[in-house]
């Protein structure tokens, strides 16, 4: 009997047993195929980099640590890990603030919906098409690029002093150049008198403003006691016929150029020649000896916009191109925390007088504190790759000054560096910098789990 | 009414002198004000943030002489520059129509074959028992933040090996293992959700594990499957490093036929500018036709 039962039970352990190892079989065969992939492609990769780094280029030599060292030493590389922190600490920083301060202003509009989805846009646009769209804009020809556009017509609106950049004036004539690249009268001259021509040449017809007229007639005015009065003008007739340095009737006034009479090196008295050329200085000492001078800003070539992809500003600049891919993302994130914050909090505050400033500092950035961590860290880990914005904005010549981790990466292992030893240790070094990012996750991960 | 206000003052001041709080109708005219400022200042925000894409879309309607002299923006005064040559010239390099044609080929397996082995992952994770699950799953989270970077070394001489190197399975496969750790840790996440009830009942009625998954999980699980796909889609479509290294001519997509063209830029705007709003244009229209899932995915995948 008991070996009856005893079999019996024996027998129903076994296919319990045997249903179990069912079981975990049919368990093992969905979750088989994406692990061995992930073994294969990830795992195996990360560990097989990890190794590598601590060969020398060509595999062969253990150099142990040499390849870290080297990452320090190497001009390049060095670069690529200093543009990496700027970004690092920039833009997350810059993102998590404009999305904050977008998100907490659109909820005051009517049009929120349309806004977000304005902003959130550029994330669904590839790396390489917002590298050309911001190439594009930052083209540094203001007549081409977007931004130098806008920035040299905000630049005019404040300074409207025109400039005759070819202007000189004749060799031998009664104006000199100086070493700073102004004119100055080589003789003294003095209040009263008869007005002074002061003729250049060198400026093409079409550079002469269309406002203005012939300077015959302000040459040949008379000044007051105690006034300096004179006339800039082209000293060349169109079609010829002129006389060099004397004004003839067909010659014209050049406007908008500053004047200066200096005394004892000290510039007295300051003006600006109207649409004939023709400028005056009032109460200067009769009889006194003084210098009229053209101050080399008249010449200067006009501002041309920034150089934005030159080697100061490249990083700025593909920065920028990120805020514009990301802002969104940050926004609506944190919007999304905004609209989860208890509203009583914030209307208790507001009805006890607390003014929106004081709202906003006091009540919603605390409470959204964890939010804004996660968006921060997101972005950090995000912004660690960053490479194809890079790889495409920075033109050839000034790639070497926008490199990052990820594009030193590239350039050491497959672009024509060919060291694949300090490319593998670039790519640990990578990875070592997400950890925390990666201890992160698991830790919040194992929270939500307990 | 002061004492329901200590957030707002300084725990250092004794006796806070609050403002008088400001009259009803100072407060709303201040309020609209404010808000006329709020408004005019995020108009200007979408000000900026449209005009760059908008200097694409019209130089990639502009000659390439009209480019060369000039900025985007006359067009807007003189409309006639305006033309879809460009565009039509795009469609006969054949160049460009392979790329766009290998893009189709390397993102839909991607995201099938994503979305399916994940799934079935998720599942396992989520509700069956084998040796080393929860190890194996933490595993997966670690794995959410490896840059792409760290694999291509290897995975080029591997598939060097294997001959994937420079095919499109190869560039697929490599996208695959890449995009399963968050498609894994989403899916599991999502699944586990699932009441335990309604999934007993299933076992119930018979059937095995492959039976439940496909008439239970896959439905219930849609959402998630519909946010990962897209998510999934646009980060392969988009992808220019992966392609750089694993295609060669033949099988390189879009991105990497654009990219080997910017190294002339600012002679080919004709050539770039429609071929960069060609590329954006199928994952613009896949955001605005799916956009709370393309916004969830979006959000839930920036982990990675």
């Amino acid at each position: 009997m008991t070996t009856v039962t005893e079999t019996a039970r024996r027998g129903a352990a076994d296919t319990r047993r045997r249903a179990g190892r069912r079981r975990r079989a049919v368990a093992l065969a969905f979750a088989l195929p994406a692990l061995l992939l992930l073994g294969a492609l990830v795992v195996y990769p990360v560990l097989f980099s990890v190794g590598r780094s601590f060969f020398d280029a060509s595999g062969t030599r253990f150099v142990g640590g040499g390849n870290y060292v080297e990452m320090f030493r190497d001009p390049a590389t060095l670069r690529a890990v200093r543009n990496s922190t700027v970004w690092v600490v920039v833009a997350p920083t810059l993102l998590t603030a404009l999305g904050l301060i977008l998100a907490v202003l659109v909820e005051r509009i009517r049009w929120a919906a349309a806004f977000k989805l304005l902003l959130f846009l550029p994330m669904a646009v590839s790396f390489l098409a917002a590298g050309i769209i911001f190439r594009l804009a930052y083209e540094e020809d203001p007549d081409k690029g977007v931004l130098n556009a806008a920035v040299v017509g905000v630049h005019d609106l404040f300074e409207d002093g025109a400039s005759y950049p070819g202007a000189r004036a004749r060799e031998g004539g009664d104006v000199r150049r100086t070493g700073d690249g102004a004119y100055e009268t080589t003789a003294a001259v003095s209040p009263g008198g008869t007005a002074l021509p002061l003729g250049l040449v060198g400026v093409r017809p079409a550079e002469v403003p269309p406002e203005a007229r012939p300077a015959a007639a302000a040459a040949a005015g008379k000044p007051g006691p105690g006034e300096l009065r004179g006339v800039v003008y082209l000293d060349f007739t169109p079609g010829g016929g002129g006389r060099p340095g004397a004004v003839d009737a067909a010659e014209r006034g050049l406007p908008g150029l500053a004047v200066e009479a200096v005394r004892d090196g000290r510039a007295v008295a300051t003006a600006t020649t109207g649409a004939d050329g023709a400028f005056r200085f009032d109460g200067l000492e009769e009889g006194g000896a003084y210098t009229v001078r053209l101050p080399a800003e008249n010449f200067a070539e006009p501002f041309g916009g920034v150089s934005w992809l030159g080697p100061a500003l490249v990083t700025p600049a593909i920065i920028g191109a990120y805020l514009w891919i990301w802002t969104g993302f940050a926004m609506v994130l944190i919007g999304a925390g905004l609209s989860a914050l208890p509203r009583d909090a914030l209307e208790a505050a507001r009805i006890d007088g607390a003014n929106e400033w004081q709202v906003f500092r006091r009540i919603t950035v605390p409470l959204l504190a964890p939010v804004l961590t996660v968006v921060f860290v997101t972005l950090v880990i995000n912004v660690m790759k960053v490479f194809d914005l890079i790889y495409i904005i920075a033109p050839g010549p000034v790639q070497q000054d926008a490199t990052v981790l990820a594009t030193q990466m590239w350039l050491v292992s497959f672009g024509g560096g060919n060291d694949q030893g300090l490319g593998s240790a670039l790519s640990v070094l990578l990875l070592l910098l997400v950890v925390p990012a990666m201890v992160f996750n698991v830790r919040r991960f194992r929270r939500s789990q307990s | 009414m002061t004492a329901t206000a200590p957030v707002l003052v300084e725990p250092a001041s004794p006796a806070p002198l609050a403002p008088p709080p400001p009259r009803p109708r100072r407060r709303r005219l201040r309020r609209l004000l404010g808000n006329g400022l709020v408004q005019a200042f995020l108009l200007v925000v979408g000000l900026v943030w449209i005009t760059p894409v908008a200097g694409l879309l019209l130089s990639s309607l502009r000659s390439a002489q009209d480019s060369a002299s000039s900025g985007w923006w006359t067009a807007l005064a003189d409309p006639g520059q305006l033309s879809f040559a460009n565009y039509a010239a795009l469609l006969d390099d054949a160049g460009m129509t392979r790329a766009f044609w290998n893009t189709v080929l390397i993102s839909v397996p991607t995201t099938v074959l994503v979305v399916a082995l994940a799934a079935l992952a998720g599942y396992a994770f989520a509700w069956l028992e084998f040796p080393g699950r929860d190890w194996l799953f933490l595993l997966v989270v670690a794995l959410l933040v490896v840059p792409v970077q760290v694999g291509l070394l290897p995975v080029a001489k591997l598939f060097g090996q294997l001959g994937l190197f420079g095919t499109i399975p190869g560039v697929v496969l490599f996208h695959v293992a890449y995009g399963l750790p968050f498609a894994v840790f989403l899916l599991r996440n999502y699944f586990a959700e699932m009441p335990r009830e309604m999934l007993e009942a299933a076992r119930m009625d018979g059937g095995g594990e492959w039976r439940v998954f496909v008439h239970l999980v896959i439905p219930v699980g849609r959402p998630a499957l519909a946010s990962l796909a897209i998510f999934q889609f646009l980060w392969v479509w988009n992808d220019m490093l992966v392609a750089l290294l694993f295609a060669d001519s033949s099988s390189q997509p879009l991105t990497v036929e654009l990219q080997s063209q910017v190294r002339q830029f600012g002679s080919n705007i004709d050539v770039l500018a429609p071929g960069a709003f060609l590329s954006l244009v199928v994952p613009v229209v896949v955001f605005l036709a799916f956009q709370r899932h393309f916004v969830q995915g979006v959000m839930a995948g920036s982990v990675k």
